[in-house]
């Protein structure tokens, strides 16, 4: 069976026979962006579709169900209506910002792809320092939420977006701390590796105490990072209407609105990659039929399957919780996570330097 | 050490709440499709069954000899808060070439009538009555005033 | 000297925030308008602006007759029509001196107490979708959705029933109706439990509402606020208790009264009302007496010259009908006492020094019907 490797491999191949190898490597680059742009738009309207069943199904809703077959289509016909819709620039804003900021959002989105290993050995950049570059290019994010807010010259945005930045600054911490569980247990900061380490179990399995804790700090911290309810601050609609994006409409909403949803898919596959064992099969023992047939599960289903898993855990509390309130955000992070986040490094260290994990 | 077991209580408290809200919302996403609060409005058209008490719109009830009960009146329109009802009265002479009032059009404003009851509550002879239907969106306001009447309809023999 | 006189934008001192939240805004629900100063996050000052839905009911009853001026006030406050419609009536009634039969009396509570749930269940998912829980919304629709079909069933309407009228009910009751009831009781009681489960314990919710927007007893009362907005400060002014009105001084039911006086304490309350009302419907619907529905009155009917008052307990509060007679058979001035006006007008002290998504909170928790405060 052709796995995403050989495929990857055969372009390769084939590429660097056709042409110079600088060349070939300029075709590499294109047929990336590319594919990097159609994952975008795939990932969108799946995402989308998929909030929209979850949150129907936990409400007694049916969701769409009038364009295509099951409503598959509605977030087809959605795009287009956005895409022919008037993007309108207010009078008053800051032009140059105000057009930017969508495009700088959805940019940092797309960077992070780079070191998320979707399969085995598919990787668009497996770059040594992985789990840092995610973690520093994500940071990156808030600039467009401020220039937005800041750019629209409406109070609501304002609010939105100083919100925004003094939750995304503060929430960065424990996340960073969650990673740096994984790294210290791996001793690499490299993607690939951390992968590799857990094909004898997954750090969720491996790590016991330290993970489980680093694990659910992860899932509440990055749920804020994303701006994802409870945590939707930046948006908060009975309080800010729509917070940030107050004034956008169109295409450059719906670039916000996309951002929103791969950024929730990059940072479900990191948690998938770090934690869950990315690509790697599950595993009981060794050598059992029950691991043989788990192998036959290509490499891309599991890393798909894991991440989509997240990602419903995220939608899961988006549909159940109130909202908190900006100053209990803050104490949360602050007074909660923060501490607890620095004693589990503290114990994973330990854990590490004894040798106590499996 | 009170602090600190304070702190942990806390934390756990908090899970444990969350929890259950999420196991309910859980258990709802698990068993969808077996409880539905929504209807499928235009598909259900063949199947959705108003009460019969149901106020959608009045009209004056006809028999199959064409045929009503309404003497004109005018109750109805005394009674109606709104101005919804015109009764507009005739005379009609009898073989003994004797005048009697009766009905000449009935006028109904659906655009203005608040389904409120009042006019049918009003009416002596039970002329008219509340209809079911309730799809009354039309394009052209005016064809929301209504002749209720029905073409060379005359009062039913009997009724005073 | 002109300085004297310019008018200062209050702002421009105070180096505040000025934002409008509505007349359009997620959290008015309606248009109310909310002039909010901020300082940062915090909220200085809070002036509602009324007026975008005026219709003058007031005046326009005027020009109506006793029998006709009723189904007007199922557009105040359109969540518990009946009880508008019942105050209304019973006003009249006053005035025209009628007795109104026990059947009708029975029937008239049993809606009331029916309009009060749905009216509470609404309330409690807006509620929750003010502070960002957008499920229990879905979910109090399915329980208002089955007494929607109750009334509908026997009323003819789900919103606007104009069911009440001078001297008793409009019809007799639909021969499922007290079968329809008994379910509905049995359906909400497995599931207000599970209201709690997702809302009242959850943590956050929690910490969104205790200790926000507190109306002592004092304020409570000097700002005349009634309903359970007045209970969750401890004042005891429940009218179906203080002044039974028809078949109330025959049921037992309790008062709940909460003394905190912040929002977790009206919406106890609240949630304690919805339990209540259905003790209450227990009692009544099996023993409705027979007989007839409406007492006989004249087909016009005309107030002798005077002055009469009545007052019911809403779901918001205490609405009074005040009308002034003339004796003819039009109302020479008709007064509304509406619960949510003044519930409103405390708003802007409870909010004061709370964060914005405290007033979303606050404002969530009076229970506030725009089309009641503004009439
Ligand atoms: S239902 Fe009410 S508003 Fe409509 S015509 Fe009859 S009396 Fe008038
Ligand atoms: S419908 Fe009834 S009340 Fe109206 S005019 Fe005819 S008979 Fe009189």
């Amino acid at each position: 069976m052709p796995s995403l490797e050989h495929i990857a491999n055969l372009v390769h191949d084939w590429l660097n026979a056709q042409f110079s190898p600088g060349l070939a490597l300029f075709f590499e680059f294109f047929i990336i962006g590319v594919l990097i742009i159609g994952l975008f738009s795939i990932l969108g309207l799946v995402l989308i579709m998929m909030e929209r069943k979850v949150s129907a199904w936990m409400q007694l809703r049916l969701g769409p169900n009038r364009v295509g077959p099951k409503g598959m289509f509605q977030t087809v016909a959605d795009t287009v209506k956005l895409i022919v819709k008037e993007g309108m620039t207010p009078d008053g804003v800051d032009k140059l910002l105000f057009n930017l900021a969508p495009f700088i959002v959805m940019i940092v989105a797309m960077v992070i792809m780079a070191p998320l290993m979707f399969a085995k050995n598919f990787q668009i950049w497996d770059i040594n320092i992985g789990v840092f570059f995610i973690t520093a290019i994500s940071s990156l994010s808030v600039i467009g939420i401020l220039m937005a807010g800041w750019a629209s010259n409406n109070k609501y945005s304002l609010l939105g977006a100083m919100r925004s930045g003094a939750q995304i600054v503060s929430y960065e911490l424990s996340a960073g701390f969650a990673l740096l569980t994984i790294v210290i247990l791996t001793g690499d900061l490299k993607i690939s590796a951390i992968v590799n380490a857990q094909s004898d179990g997954w750090w969720i399995f491996k790590g016991h105490l330290p993970v489980w804790i680093a694990f659910v700090i992860f899932m509440i911290a990055v749920t804020a990072e994303t701006n994802r309810a409870p945590f939707d601050m930046a948006e908060a609609e009975s309080e800010l209407t729509a917070g940030f994006h107050t004034e956008y409409s169109g295409m450059k909403f719906a670039l916000f609105f996309l951002a929103e949803y791969v950024n929730i898919f990059v940072v479900c596959a990191l948690g998938a990659t770090l934690f869950l064992g990315g690509w790697q099969p599950l595993h009981f023992g060794t050598g059992t039929g029950f691991n043989r047939v788990m192998d036959y599960i290509p490499s891309s289903i599991w890393f798909a399957g894991k991440t989509f898993f997240l990602i419903f855990v995220i939608m899961w509390f988006r549909w159940t919780f109130p909202r908190l309130r900006i100053d209990q955000l803050l104490n949360l992070e602050w007074k909660y996570l923060l501490p607890i986040s620095m004693f589990n490094l503290l114990l994973a260290t330990l854990i590490t330097i004894m040798g106590w994990h499996f | 050490m009170a602090f600190l077991k304070k702190y942990f209580s806390n934390i756990f408290q908090a899970i444990r709440s969350l929890t259950t809200g999420m196991r309910i919302t859980a258990g709802y996403a698990l068993r969808h499709g077996k409880e539905k609060i929504t209807q499928q409005y235009p598909d259900n058209k063949k199947t959705l069954v108003l009460p019969e008490r149901f106020r959608g719109e009045v009209v004056l009830t006809h028999d199959e000899n064409n045929e009503h009960a309404c003497t004109g009146c005018t109750a109805c329109e005394l009674a109606c808060p709104n101005g919804t009802i015109k009764i507009i009265t005739k005379f009609d002479v009898s073989p003994e070439g004797k005048k009697k009032k009766a009905l000449d059009t009935f006028i109904y404003h659906l655009e203005l009538c608040t389904m409120c009851n009042l006019c049918i509550e009003a009416c002596p002879t039970n002329a008219i009555r509340m209809a079911q239907t309730f799809e009354h969106s039309v394009f052209d306001r005016n064809k929301l005033t209504k002749k209720l009447n029905n073409p060379g309809s005359k009062i039913r023999e009997g009724v005073e | 000297m002109y300085r004297e006189t310019a008018i200062v934008n209050e702002s421009e001192v105070t180096g505040d925030l000025v934002i409008n939240m509505g007349p359009q805004h997620p959290a008015t629900h309606g248009v109310l308008h909310l002039v909010v100063h901020i300082n940062g996050e915090t909220i200085r000052k809070v002036e509602p602006h009324l007026g975008y839905i005026h219709r003058s009911i007031e005046k326009m009853s005027e020009s109506l007759s006793y029998r006709q001026f009723i189904y007007v006030t199922s557009r105040m406050d359109y969540l518990s029509s009946h009880i508008n419609n019942h105050a209304c009536a019973m006003c009249v009634e006053k005035g025209l001196q009628v007795e109104v039969p026990p059947r009708a009396q029975y029937i008239r509570v049993i809606m009331d107490e029916l309009t009060r749930i749905a009216s509470h269940t609404l309330w409690w998912g807006a509620m929750a979708m003010d502070v960002g829980a957008l499920t229990p919304f879905f979910l109090a629709f399915r329980e208002r959705e089955m007494i929607n079909d109750i009334m509908e069933e026997t009323c003819g309407a789900r919103l606007t029933m104009n069911y009440m009228v001078p001297g008793g009910v409009m019809y007799d009751l639909h021969p499922l109706f007290q079968q329809r009831v008994k379910e509905f009781i049995k359906h909400f009681r497995s599931k207000i439990d599970e209201y709690d489960e997702l809302v009242t314990g959850n943590i956050i919710f929690q910490n969104r509402m205790k200790g926000v927007g507190i109306l002592t007893k004092e304020d409570a009362v000097s700002y005349g606020c009634s309903g359970p907005t007045a209970r969750g400060s401890g004042v005891s002014c429940d009218i179906r208790k203080l002044y039974p009105y028809e078949v109330y001084d025959k049921v037992q039911f309790d008062e709940p009264l909460e003394t905190a006086g912040d929002s977790f304490a009206r919406y106890l309350v609240r949630l304690q009302e919805l339990r209540q009302s259905m003790s209450i419907l227990e009692q009544l619907i099996d023993d409705i007496p027979e007989g007839d529905i409406q007492a006989k009155t004249k087909a016009v009917l005309k107030l002798p010259k005077g002055e009469f008052y009545t007052r019911a307990e809403t779901a918001r509060g205490e609405l009074g009908v005040y009308i002034v007679s003339e004796g003819g058979t039009t109302p020479y001035r008709i007064k509304y006492r509406s619960p949510g006006f003044s519930n409103l007008s405390a708003l802007d002290h409870m909010a004061r020094g709370g964060k914005i998504g405290d007033l979303v909170a606050m404002m969530g928790t009076l229970d506030l019907v725009i089309p009641d405060i503004d009439r």
